[in-house]
């Protein structure tokens, strides 16, 4: 084929990025845009920030010494993240389809587990950059309540982890439900009530050395509170494995063979 | 350069794209026409792999679609003007798909204005956006890239008679330039005016592959009557077959001259004597998609062997 290019506008393109593939850095940035170019998307992130710093401000005024801590009020701080960002996520991938724009997405980015990659590592990446605001946050708090609880400023590493794999986890699972469901309103709906049904279905006896291992209310919870021992570390990666790997590798077999509507 | 090789797609056990074979060349645009439903959205996304073909091949640009690099930037691309988030800014749509394919970011404003969308109109969500100011967004994102070969579903869609004289002229203005233009639609007045080559699909199956001039040649002529019984059995006399358009004029399958002739000797006065153009397309296109028939108008017989004579040369 001849290179014949037909400039249609001042601005010269460089003929070297027509047959450069953007890079996956390159995607990443662009969903992490999608992430707040919409109203849907900047709300959802100014009520997370929004709600992180009234739960602080709260904790700093009516709590307990010892809940006045830097751990402490890192783990509250966390809060509203870990329920909200998800949704961001869910919506990251749901709202392609159901508002069709992933006709444009796929048409640019002809692999679509290559776009649905993009979307996990931005993802993660957000809810990071949440997590050290968080820290940052309840650092301030922390300084501004200046009590004398003893080990106020003790952070332990491990703990901070745990935290970040409790953020992280929510996101990862937000995008595989919205990408296991293609619709935003039902991914939402399941990601909040699925595991709540499976609590209750785990009350009964029969099932309780199950729900131990599969039900995030009771294997994720030790993330936040406290150091946890291997045993809660093997509950804690059994849940992870059926509520957030198993959706986002369902929905990207999904992704892939889904035809657009 | 764009070619379709035997698609054929089933959705929901049935075929909706029938073998379909056709090609576009540089420096042309090639008219896609059928009624809704004919499958040609299915195959135009077959062309740009989004959609998984069940038999036959795609080939833009000499190679499989999904094999371009960065096929926003050779291949531009509007498939439906309806499908952006309605909650994203109208120049925020360019933004995104700039900084996929790595084009500066001025380059935006400026496909704004190409398009005449008021930088007003950018800041707008697409929200509000009529269907038209949908269809130039679409267009704006399509040219961004400078690709070589634009694929549009439907473009005209929405665009008032002004907007749709300005987007006829652009892609001439594009094809011209060397560049090849496929664009669907369901109207054949839409497509009449800009295309070169029209392919005209029915019910999943292709109609009529030919130039644009070849589909109208041999479309006969149009004749009409002070007295039309008088005109009807005139032409009868002559052997020539007529078909009344409904309107009180005919379409023959034969010359000016011979009808003429047959006017004549029949003593009938003539208000209108000429090739039939655009009416005799508009009844082989009815004729073509209404029907699930194969191809009975004398021309597509003459369209169809002129294109395989054409395959064969090649």
């Amino acid at each position: 084929m001849s290179a014949t290019t037909f400039p249609t506008a001042a601005t010269p393109l460089d003929p070297a990025t027509r047959d450069t593939r953007p890079t996956l850095a390159r995607l990443i940035a662009v969903e992490l845009r999608k992430m707040v170019d919409t109203r849907a998307g900047l709300w959802l992130l100014l009520a997370t920030g929004g709600l992180t710093l009234l739960i602080v401000v709260v904790v700093c005024i009516t709590g307990e010494a010892t809940d006045q801590t830097w751990a402490r009020l890192t783990e509250a701080a966390t809060l509203p993240a870990s329920v909200l960002l998800p949704i961001i996520g869910i919506l990251l991938v749901s709202s392609e389809w159901s508002q069709r724009s992933a006709l444009v997405t796929f048409a640019l980015v002809p692999h679509r587990g290559r776009v649905l990659l993009a979307k996990l590592l931005a993802g993660v990446g957000l809810a990071i950059a949440a997590f050290v605001l968080c820290i940052a946050v309840a650092a301030v708090a922390t300084a501004v309540t200046a009590t004398t609880a003893p080990g106020q400023w003790s952070l332990s590493l491990a703990m901070l982890l745990q935290i970040l794999v409790n953020v992280v986890q929510g996101m990862v699972m937000g995008i595989g439900f919205g990408a296991l469901f293609l619709a935003s309103a039902p991914g939402i709906v399941f990601y909040f009530v699925l595991p709540i049904a499976w609590s209750i279905i785990g009350e009964i006896d029969a099932l309780t050395g199950v729900a131990e291992w599969l039900d995030g209310s009771k294997s994720l919870d030790p993330l936040t509170d406290h150091l946890m021992s291997a045993t809660e570390w093997a509950r804690a990666c059994t849940t992870l494995l059926v509520w957030t790997a198993l959706p986002v590798v369902a929905g990207w077999m999904r992704i892939r063979r889904e035809e657009l509507k | 350069m764009i070619e379709s090789d035997g698609l054929t797609k089933r959705l929901g056990g049935r075929v909706v794209v029938d073998d379909v074979t056709f090609r576009c060349e540089p420096g042309t645009v090639t008219g896609f026409l059928g009624p809704n439903g004919a499958g040609k959205t299915t195959t135009m996304r077959m062309l740009c792999s989004l959609s998984e073909p069940d038999g036959g091949s795609a080939r833009v640009l000499g190679g499989r679609y999904r094999d371009l690099p960065n096929p926003g930037r050779r291949v531009g691309i509007l498939l439906d003007a309806s499908a952006q988030h309605p909650g994203r800014r109208g120049r925020e749509v360019l933004a995104v798909s700039a900084q996929v394919m790595g084009v500066p970011e001025p380059r935006v404003d400026e496909m704004l204005d190409r398009v005449g969308l008021e930088r007003s109109a950018g800041r707008k969500r697409v929200r509000q956006y009529s269907l038209g100011m949908r269809q130039r967004l679409g267009l704006a994102n399509a040219l961004l890239g400078e690709p070589e070969v634009l694929i549009l579903d439907e473009p005209a869609n929405g665009l008032d008679p002004e907007g749709m004289r300005w987007m006829r002229s652009l892609l001439r203005d594009f094809a011209d330039r060397g560049g090849t233009v496929l664009l669907s639609s369901h109207l054949l007045a839409e497509v009449e005016a800009v295309a070169d080559q029209l392919v005209i699909i029915g019910a999943g199956k292709i109609r009529a592959v030919g130039s644009r001039d070849e589909l109208l040649a041999g479309a006969g002529t149009l004749v009409e009557a002070t007295d039309a019984a008088v005109l009807q059995a005139a032409l009868e006399r002559a052997g020539l077959r007529a078909t009344p358009t409904g309107s009180g004029s005919f379409i023959v399958d034969a010359k000016p001259e011979h009808v003429g002739r047959a006017a004549l000797e029949g003593g009938v006065v003539l208000r209108r004597l000429g090739p039939s153009e655009s009416a005799g397309l508009e009844q082989l296109f009815f004729e073509l998609t209404s029907g699930a028939g194969g191809p009975e108008h004398p021309a597509v017989a003459a369209a169809a062997a002129n294109h395989d004579l054409a395959e064969s040369a090649r």
